[in-house]
């Protein structure tokens, strides 16, 4: 039922961990729908434009299934490196397409690492 | 790779024997056995052979026996028989196996007026709830034998015999059925001892083929077909008789009756019980169901910090086969109606992982299943946030 891209990934999951002092973190979902996710930001500030400010170091911790690990694994590949407004560009559709679909049940798991993400940007954003 | 299977309580592989049995009845016997001719009076022979087999199994008569597609529709056929009218009162159980459960809400929804009956937190029903349930309106009892996610014996005889004297004062009596898929190659079978009115059984559980069960409806009583049609099954099921599915069965029903099923199910035990023992001493582990009152083939854990499908996936690419009661490996998104009926919070019942076991593992397998299990369940759990 999985894309080989999603077993890759959940086998080997890029950017699993946490990080020591992050500059925030966002954490979405719940253990009653069985998904949870954390995602830990370190962010180089740029004190011209924040939103230029660069995605320095990103990791996750999840708990869930394939799909929820291999989306919370695309996610921080695809953000690492990047500045916050080009982060929050990423949508569904590019996870989808680097996880080679996902089983229809399992679409709202894109949207949970996403989610995520979102979270702990506009959380820095806030402060900044 | 090495390759195991533990999922013999979703289906068996077809034993060689009974594969045997059925060969004859596709390419040569391959007769209708409705028809007069010799081709047709061989295929009925066939028949009637099979009936006596599992009617000395079950202790009941052969015209006491339907054939019939597998559980799904022998379940369905005494429910929308018993209420084809959708009157009166039907009492169950919130963990019934989805055959009856889905055909008991839509009776509900059409205005049968159902009792669904909450297990106990042990994965046992209380017989004196469904006893005291019973209205006057009453029509039908269907409980399971044994519940297929967590093995949990239910008190089918205990029901029976109690009903018996509660039905000596009634006008109508409160009729009884059985849902006994997964008791069949485990436990005792005897009608007498279940005293039950309905029982439906299921070919591929026990090394049978798939596609194929039976219904036992108790002499003197009758219920509607589900299918119209032809006259087979004295009109009670239409549809051409699986001839080879039938012998099938039989085959797969007589070994059950041999003293090498005896020896293998004491082997099993002792691997069942093995397993148990061996994987909660891992931590953050539990047990559903009463140990004292399971079948120790089919075994349920809770995995603290884990997610069922994610656990399942690591022991599948170790090529380890089992299943998973976790609503993400599911397709809907809700955890195991069973898990939730006995009582398990919602965020425990997703870390559920069923392993049931069967002729074909050893004790080599558990301990291979033990070790990849254990560093799956290290892994998953550094990737949880929760630690």
């Amino acid at each position: 039922m999985y894309s080989k891209e999603v077993l890759e990934h959940f086998k080997n999951p890029r950017n699993q961990g946490q990080i020591d002092n992050p500059d925030v973190i966002g954490q979405v979902g719940n253990p009653v729908c069985g998904d949870v996710m954390k995602i830990y930001l370190k962010i180089n500030q740029n004190s011209k434009d924040i939103n230029k400010s660069k995605i320095e170091d990103i990791k996750f911790e999840t708990l869930g299934c394939a799909a929820a690990i291999a989306c919370s694994s695309v996610v921080t590949e695809n953000t690492k490196g990047k500045t916050l407004e080009a982060a929050l560009k990423i949508n569904k559709d590019l996870i989808l397409k680097k996880l080679g679909g996902l089983p229809l049940p399992k679409v709202h798991c894109s949207m949970l690492a996403l989610e995520g993400l979102e979270k702990a940007i506009k959380e820095y954003l806030a402060k900044h | 790779m090495k390759q195991i299977y533990f999922d013999n309580a979703a289906t068996t592989p077809v034993d060689k024997e009974v594969l045997k049995a059925m060969e004859p009845y596709f390419l040569v016997e391959f007769g209708n056995a409705s028809s007069i001719h010799n081709f047709g009076q061989r295929a009925e022979a066939a028949i009637l052979k099979s009936k006596d087999i599992i009617a000395d199994f079950l202790k009941c008569q052969a015209q006491e026996i339907i054939f019939t597609s597998g559980a799904t529709e022998s379940n369905n056929t005494v429910l929308k028989s018993v209420f084809v009218d959708f009157k009166g009162h039907l009492i169950t159980t919130l963990f019934e196996h989805p055959a009856i459960l889905e055909t008991a809400k839509y009776l509900s929804q059409n205005g049968v007026d159902v009792t669904f009956i909450k297990p106990e937190k042990n994965g046992l029903i209380d017989s004196q709830k469904v006893l005291k349930a019973i209205k006057k309106e009453t029509r039908l009892i269907s409980i399971m034998y044994v519940n297929n996610e967590i093995g949990t014996i239910q008190p089918i005889g205990k029901i029976g015999k109690e009903l018996v004297e509660i039905n000596k004062k009634r006008e109508n009596p409160v009729l009884f059925h059985t849902d006994a898929v997964q008791a069949m190659y485990f436990l005792p079978m005897q009608i007498d001892r279940l005293r039950v009115d309905f029982m439906s059984i299921s070919g591929h559980k026990i090394y049978g083929p798939k596609g194929m069960g039976l219904l036992y409806i108790k002499d003197g009583l009758k219920l509607k077909p589900l299918l119209h049609g032809g006259h087979q099954e004295n009109g009670a099921r239409a549809g051409t008789y699986n001839v080879p599915g039938i012998v099938g069965l039989g085959k797969a029903v007589e070994l059950l009756s041999k003293a090498e099923h005896q020896k293998e199910l004491i082997r099993i035990e002792k691997l069942g019980n093995y397993l148990i023992e061996k994987v909660m001493e891992l931590e953050g582990v539990s047990l559903n169901g009463d140990p004292q009152n399971k079948l120790p083939y089919n075994s349920n854990f809770l995995f603290k910090n884990v997610e069922g499908e994610s656990l399942l996936l690591k022991l599948d690419l170790a090529g380890i086969a089992c299943s998973t009661g976790s609503a993400c490996a599911s397709g809907s998104l809700s955890a195991s109606h069973v898990l939730l009926a006995i009582g398990i919070p919602h965020e425990e019942a997703h870390g559920s992982l069923r392993i049931s076991l069967g002729k074909m593992n050893d004790k080599s397998d558990i301990d291979y299943f033990l070790e990849i299990l254990s560093k799956s369940l290290t892994e998953l759990r550094s990737f949880s946030p929760f630690k």
